[in-house]
């Protein structure tokens, strides 16, 4: 059992991590800050869009829509 | 500071503020504790809109301020900020937060800021029917022991439960209940993202104590999000969707329509007798023009307008409007906007204004903007029946046949609309409002049955007759100016007759004429009006629009529709747009945008074929 990092953008559906680290600042951070996206937070990816943004994570329960530009910025750790 | 303006209806009233997350069920509480007596309004200075509601209980009255939908009390949002002015300035005589049951961990989140500013607080876990189906139980007192504060569990659309929750509400209200909340002032030094963490995790420590989860949410419910979602599925069942709501709109308008008209015409008669002994000068401009529009505008407007809302907010509450907003964001992110904006011109689809009005959900303000303006890009209600009319008359045969061949053409139409507004957002990012994407995070809420009778109501009262009340101010006084337009002699024609030859030079360019331009012009209170203006200019009284327009080519019915799809908003949408950005600026430009671009094509058609 080894663990990698990974941007949240490049979980696939139905995969699960935990929240490494979050590169955003401002506003959006605190805003997922909110939503209970911290450090060690385990974040499943539900369904993306048609398109490849955005993607739907389930986070503490409750779906939330991220762009693929902000799920590039935070880091997952995940063990494979 | 001034603080919202309560009103108590007596000096024992207290007062109970609303707060939660969005999506709790935090309005079902509202509604029913208040019903109908409750009434919107605006916090002082700011666009976020409040509803305030009364009820008694056990001989005292109780008033609510139903606060914002937030998820906390730091980030620097206008809601956030809205509640959280209200709970510090001790307005409040009791908190009442309200959680969804199906998500708490998130919700405790709030509660835990709620608690550490306020000690009367009572916490409503809502939506436990829903928490059942997921498989969820919360141990309610476990949970209080937790807090510090009173738990209630609540199904509020059921009803269950909310008698107990006005009995404690009573119970802190009066004192007779002190809830001693346990705080964290001990930890809670630092930064703010520092402490935003630090109620995260307290609250992620809670959950794990209080909430039992047992499955992972019903199948039903992820096996509709693939479907609604899908890459097909998704895009085919929203049109069919968007062309069910029109054509239902459509059909189901017509009876009652004609019905208002028969009314109208009786009332006349009624008010004729009444005011035979006015002298002429006074009854004809009130009866031929004030009456003859303000009842032609209700009678054309309303029914639509009641069937298009409330389904429309039977989507809302379903859950359903996110996974619109899910597919389109890349679309609209790609124009410079985000996928809430294709919210907003649905609801313009019903009413440009209403429209307006529903940019508030858009965050980023540089992209509100952008969808405001754009929103008058879309046929509202009032222009379908002008474009209906003209395709059946020169466009679609007859039958079965003739009626696919008219909706795939209305179709069409629409989709260039839409289209357009894609352009046109791309062109407003990339020129006078340029800037970065905004931050993009949308709760996607799991379906809910809608409480039917409350949206049908809900959205009467608060859509429908709200913006029917704007158009008949309009139309009152606009009425008068059309009549004093067909009436008043000038050199021995009515104005209107020198109204249109000034205009018809421009008009034969625009592959119009005269006639239509006055028409568009006079209809600018309300876009119902253009047929009939269209008709009282050519001095007819038959309803046939194909009989009369026989001096009109196909070319010219095209350039006609065009023009009604993209010219000038009606008046309601003007002041609508003035009111939300508050500039005249933007409001020029709200007006100029879509009359460019409606001139431009006329002229390129009108050239071209």
């Amino acid at each position: 059992m080894e663990t990698v990092s990974l941007p949240l953008s490049h979980l696939e559906e139905g995969q699960s991590a935990l929240v490494l680290e979050i590169k955003l600042t401002g506003s959006m951070a605190r805003r997922l800050q909110d939503l209970g996206m911290v450090p060690g937070t385990c974040i499943r990816c539900e369904r993306i869009a048609p398109a490849g943004s955005p993607t739907a994570y389930c986070i503490r329960g409750a779906m939330v829509a991220l762009r693929r530009s902000d799920a590039d910025n935070i880091l997952m750790e995940r063990r494979v | 500071m001034t603080p919202l303006q309560i009103q108590k209806k007596t000096p024992s009233d207290l007062v109970v503020a609303l707060v939660g997350n969005p999506n709790v069920g935090k309005s079902t509480v509202f509604n029913f504790l208040t019903g109908l007596r409750q009434h919107t309004g605006n916090w002082p200075g700011k666009t976020v809109s409040l509803a305030q509601g009364r009820y008694e209980y056990c001989g005292r009255g109780y008033l609510l301020v139903d606060l914002p939908g937030t998820y906390s009390l730091i980030t620097r949002s206008e809601e956030e900020r809205v509640t959280a002015e209200f709970l510090e300035s001790g307005c409040a005589d009791v908190v009442l937060v309200v959680c969804d049951a199906t998500c708490l961990e998130r919700n405790l989140n709030l509660v835990l800021q709620v608690t550490e500013k306020v000690k009367n607080t009572v916490v409503c876990v809502n939506l436990l029917d829903e928490a059942k189906k997921a498989d969820t139980q919360i141990d309610l007192t476990g949970l209080e022991q937790e807090l510090g504060v009173p738990v209630v569990g609540t199904a509020a659309g059921s009803g269950q439960g909310m008698e107990r929750l006005q009995a404690k509400l009573r119970a802190v209200g009066e004192g007779r209940l002190k809830p001693k909340p346990t705080t964290m002032s001990g930890t809670l030094c630092g930064n703010e993202d520092f402490l935003a963490e630090t109620y995260v995790r307290r609250a992620e420590e809670i959950a794990s104590r209080v909430v039992c989860c047992g499955g992972r949410g019903a199948v039903w419910q992820k096996k509709l999000d693939r479907v609604l979602t899908g890459k097909f599925t998704g895009f085919a069942l929203m049109l069919l969707l968007l062309m069910g709501l029109f054509w239902l709109t459509i059909q189901g308008a017509n009876y009652p329509s004609s019905l208002l008209q028969a009314f109208f015409d009786w009332l006349r008669e009624k008010l004729e007798n009444l005011l035979q002994f006015l002298p002429p000068y006074i009854t004809q401009p009130l009866l031929d023009g004030v009456y003859a529009t303000t009842a032609q505008v209700i009678s054309v407007m309303l029914p639509p307008m009641a069937i298009f809302f409330p389904i429309f907010t039977l989507l809302e509450d379903f859950g359903y409007l996110p996974r619109v907003a899910f597919l389109l964001d890349h679309r609209f992110q790609k124009c410079g906007s985000c996928g809430k904006q294709a919210l907003s011109l649905c609801m313009g689809f019903g009413c440009n204004a209403a429209g307006v009005v529903g940019c508030r959900i858009i965050d980023s303000p540089r992209e509100r903007l952008i969808a405001i303006l754009t929103n008058a890009f879309v046929p509202c209600n009032g222009r379908f029946p002008i474009l209906i009319s003209l395709i059946l008359a020169f466009f679609a045969g007859s039958g079965p046949w003739g009626s696919l061949q008219a909706a795939g053409m209305l179709t069409g139409l629409v989709l260039l609309s839409i289209l357009m507004t894609f352009a046109v957002s791309k062109f407003l990012s990339k020129t006078v409002l340029r800037g970065e994407p905004s931050s993009f995070a949308m709760e996607m809420p799991p379906f809910r049955k809608p409480r039917i009778g409350q949206v049908i109501l809900r959205s009467l009262l608060d859509r429908t007759i709200c913006v029917l009340g704007r158009a008949v101010a309009v139309a009152a006084p606009a009425g008068l100016v059309i009549w004093l337009v067909c009436n008043i002699q000038f050199q021995n024609q009515p104005l209107l007759y020198h109204l249109t030859t000034l205009l018809d030079p421009i008009g034969l360019l625009l592959g119009l004429n005269g006639i239509i331009l006055s028409a568009f012009i006079l209809a600018f209170p309300a876009n119902e009006l253009v047929i009939p203006m269209i008709l009282l200019a050519m001095s007819a009284q038959t309803l046939s629009l194909r009989e009369i327009l026989t001096d009109w080519t196909w070319k010219t019915a095209l350039c006609t529709m065009l023009f009604c799809l993209f010219h000038w908003p009606c008046s309601t949408t003007v002041l609508t747009i003035y009111k939300e950005t508050g500039s005249k600026k933007w409001t020029f430009l709200g007006v100029i945008l879509p009359t460019i671009v409606g001139v431009l094509l006329c002229l390129a058609c009108n050239m071209v074929l």
